[in-house]
């Protein structure tokens, strides 16, 4: 659905582009490429380690260790999972309410989600080569911290103390 | 050479998956179904984007851009790094190329850093999912937490990152 919309929007802007300039539009094309190509040899790799990852680190992993009664050390592991794997997140949040039915916490899925989004050690790399080490570094640490937070406060709204 | 220090990732990864065929050819299987799903994915949503971006590259002018998301943008390039970030589909990875571009057409650095949060957070077609299956409670209360979140590591990510490093990132993305 998302897809298709996607490539509705595009499809029609590179018409009216096209309408208006084709040696712009060209051009456009030409960067587009451009820029797939010069990351495409880092997402291969990224795509195989990502299958790796979650091949290991499956839901019946996971499922074990972030019950409910973890505590604050099912939500560090919790975080520390997330950091590490890469699921696109409409696969995500199924898996995630699977793992809620099966017992495991709010809090710790919080900060899974959460670590999940902002933290990309598989992507790192990448990141790197855009903003420099130094910032992927700050940037996905502060994500980390961030998701206990998140951890926090969902533990407190959802887990059951104001609702 | 050059080709091996492209694909240097990719060996490495080829090869881990290989040790995972050693320990567990089962898991070594799953392994190369989860890559060839996440690789279908990438590669239906990455053309539309990189069409998008080289447009945006060609049509929109650096002097839009500034008055836009630059320096002196405000309250008004918050909201459009905001904007820019929920309403894409995709990975993490799609958004720094964006970036690069963005970075390239003067936008203020606090506003990419936002741009990025959003992107890895805040996507409306995926808090639309979250709603349906975690619940509303869980969505916006990770909402309501993610927006100031996001806006405050930008400017903690600004104050700690010297100007004379940030110009070094905006002369890379020139050649990127």
């Amino acid at each position: 659905m998302r897809i298709i919309y996607l490539y509705g929007v595009s499809a029609l802007l590179l018409v009216l582009s096209f309408h208006k300039s084709r040696e712009k539009t060209q051009k456009a094309l030409k960067k587009a490429w451009k820029s797939f190509s010069k990351i495409f040899p880092a997402l291969l790799g990224i795509l195989i380690l990502v299958g790796v990852l979650l091949a290991v680190f499956d839901a019946d992993f996971i499922s074990r260790i972030i019950g409910d009664e973890s505590g604050w050390i099912g939500v560090a592991l919790s975080a520390v999972v997330g950091a590490i794997t890469l699921i696109p997140g409409f696969i995500a949040f199924p898996t995630a309410s699977v793992l809620i039915d099966n017992g495991a916490g709010y809090m710790q899925i919080g900060a899974f989600i959460s670590s999940l989004m902002m933290v990309g050690m598989v992507t790192a790399p990448m990141e790197a080569e855009y903003f420099g080490k130094r910032l992927t570094l700050i940037r996905n640490l502060m994500g980390f911290v961030f998701s206990f937070i998140v951890a926090y406060v969902i533990g407190k709204v959802v887990g059951g103390l104001w609702l | 050479m050059v080709m091996i220090k492209k694909f240097k990732g990719a060996l490495i990864s080829g090869i881990l998956l290989g040790l995972l065929f050693a320990w567990d050819a089962g898991k070594g299987f799953e392994a190369i179904n989860i890559s060839g799903f996440a690789l279908t994915e990438m590669l239906s949503i990455i053309p539309p984007i990189f069409i998008l971006l080289g447009l945006l590259d060609v049509w929109i002018s650096r002097e839009t851009m500034i008055q836009l998301m630059g320096k002196e943008s405000g309250a008004r390039g918050i909201l459009l790094a905001f904007f820019f970030g929920s309403a894409t589909v995709g990975p993490l990875y799609g958004a720094f190329p964006v970036a690069a571009v963005f970075m390239k057409k003067g936008v203020k650095f606090s506003n990419i850093m936002i741009f990025i949060g959003a992107w890895s957070t805040t996507k409306i077609p995926m808090l639309l999912f979250e709603i349906s299956s975690m619940g509303a409670p869980f969505a916006i209360t990770r909402l309501l937490v993610n927006i100031p979140g996001i806006i405050i590591m930008a400017w903690i990510l600004e104050l700690m990152t010297p100007d004379s490093e940030i110009d070094k990132l905006y002369e890379r993305m020139e050649r990127m």
